[in-house]
């Protein structure tokens, strides 16, 4: 395991010493990038400031939002849906095909709709994670053994019942995978929807910051956003291990 | 698996049929502020289709796409052979592969813009980026997960590093492979394409956000109309290849 660790920590820092020799060297300019310790400077000085607290709270809000949206109902349908072969059978080409559609492309359609607001960028969020996390429920529902249904049927569980204290426990492990994906998904929509049209937002601090040559805000910035996204996600992550490993041993 | 030669040619009808309706419901819901009627769509796709400049954004899109891709499979496979080969980098590099595959990559353009400029390569890096970590992640797996015993067949007949990758892992590997190549295309083309909308004066993505601009409603249904039927088409004769490549092993 340590072996495993260090080994990372080598590859990450390798990559970060090597950008920073690049940048002190001069093969990438200071237009394009600045050095490293120079982001990890303007990071902590924008943590500090204190002034970009409500975008990012407006758009973590958002990504929360559409997260839990997406999953709710993703988890719900793909239940719903796990009963029904044939109807499943005909959508199951539609789930093959929906990540290629571009669903950026139905943003000015939103806004349209709802207006210039929250509800275009959480709406996008969903769309993009639902159908990821439907697929997954299914995924985990058909690994169900079929004692566990049958001892539900003994126990004469109603079909929610059944849902909520048999089978999606036992899916727990998919469940996590799905909630990993849905949280790629609405950090993608709602940052994705900011840079295209927003009056607020990480996103479109980053976008404002790249048309102004603002390197010391736009950095610090995406670097943020990366680090939450991997963050929350290697959280995730941790707890899959940990269950996986509880049922492993027992 | 013992369904009838039938049933997926009914179930695609199905679903198209479904599609359709729910698209033209919607429009009589949301009206024309909004939206296009199938049939509206169907029309001014047709006539899209026979303005020159049309063309120009289509070839520019392809062509992109085809650079990207190729880009991204040959260097996922590289990456992905690799480090399945070695038993310590597979372990170390698995998880930091799944943790950038997560990350919203779309934060990335600004620096992809100021590295690369407005044009070509711009969109080819983003489309890149996109396709080369499903392949890599598919091909570590792979290569990582094939049974000992072909491997060491092939350490007793004495095949050197070459001989074992053509003749025993890639064989081994393609039906995951194959996976990879078919997530890594959907990706990489939506990747192009968003490139495109943000960082490009060409192409399908471009001719979308200028669309988006001027909220040109014809434009952008047709050209979205125009990326899902390519891409579903391309996808479902993937996923014919797919199922009978995995059925086989």
């Amino acid at each position: 395991m340590s072996r495993v660790t260090r080994y990372q920590a080598a590859v990450i820092g390798g990559f970060v010493l090597l950008l920073e020799a690049l940048c002190v060297g001069g093969v990438i300019d200071k237009v394009t990038m600045p050095p490293p310790h120079r982001i990890a400077v303007d990071f902590v000085k924008l943590l500090t400031s204190k002034a970009m607290y409500p975008e990012i709270a407006k758009s973590m809000a958002n990504v929360l939002l559409a997260f839990a949206l997406a999953y709710i109902v993703g988890i719900a349908t793909g239940t719903a849906l796990h009963g029904y072969r044939t109807l499943r059978d005909t959508l199951d080409p539609l789930f093959a095909t929906y990540y290629a559609i571009p669903v950026f492309a139905f943003y000015p359609l939103f806004i349209v709709m709802f207006g210039l607001g929250d509800g275009p960028q959480v709406l996008i969020g969903f769309l993009l994670g639902v159908v990821a996390v439907i697929v997954t429920t299914l995924n985990g529902l058909d690994r169900v053994p079929v004692v566990l249904r049958k001892t539900a049927l003994i126990a004469r569980l109603s079909p929610l019942h059944t849902a909520l204290r048999v089978t999606l426990p036992f899916c727990a492990p998919y469940l996590l995978t799905a909630a990993k994906l849905a949280l790629a998904y609405a950090f993608i929509g709602v940052i994705g929807s900011e840079f295209i049209m927003a009056r607020a937002g990480m996103g479109y601090e980053i976008g404002f910051a790249y048309t102004n040559f603002d390197n010391a805000t736009m950095y610090p910035l995406i670097l943020l956003i990366l680090l939450l996204s991997i963050a929350m996600n290697g959280a995730l992550s941790h707890w899959e291990k940990v269950l996986l490993a509880r049922r492993g041993q027992a | 698996m013992t369904a009838g030669r039938r049933r997926p040619l009914r179930n695609a009808i199905a679903l198209i049929a479904g599609v359709v309706a729910c698209w033209q419901i919607a429009y009589w819901i949301v009206g024309n502020v909004a939206l296009r009627s199938p049939l509206q769509t169907i029309r001014y796709t047709i006539e899209l289709a026979q303005t020159s400049l049309f063309w120009l954004h289509l070839a520019n899109t392809l062509q992109a796409f085809g650079a990207a891709l190729a880009i991204a499979i040959a260097l996922g496979l590289l990456i992905g052979f690799a480090l399945g080969m070695h038993r310590l980098s597979a372990d170390a590099m698995e998880p930091m592969l799944v943790a950038l595959y997560s990350i919203p990559k779309i934060t990335l353009y600004p620096i992809l813009l100021l590295a690369f400029g407005l044009g070509m390569s711009a969109k080819v890096a983003f489309g890149a980026i996109h396709g080369i970590i499903p392949v890599a992640l598919f091909t570590l797996n792979a290569v990582r997960g094939i049974k000992p015993i072909l491997l060491k067949t092939g350490r007793v007949l004495k095949l050197d590093a070459k001989a074992m990758i053509r003749s025993i892992l890639f064989p081994a590997a393609v039906p995951e492979i194959f996976t990879g190549l078919r997530v890594g295309f959907s990706l990489t083309l939506i990747g192009t394409v968003l490139g495109e909308m943000f960082a490009a004066q060409h192409g399908l993505g471009y001719l979308l956000m200028n669309a988006i601009g001027l909220y040109n409603v014809d434009v952008i249904m047709s050209v979205t109309f125009l990326l899902v039927v390519f891409a579903a088409v391309v996808n479902g004769v993937l996923l014919a290849i797919d199922r009978r490549l995995h059925f086989r092993g």
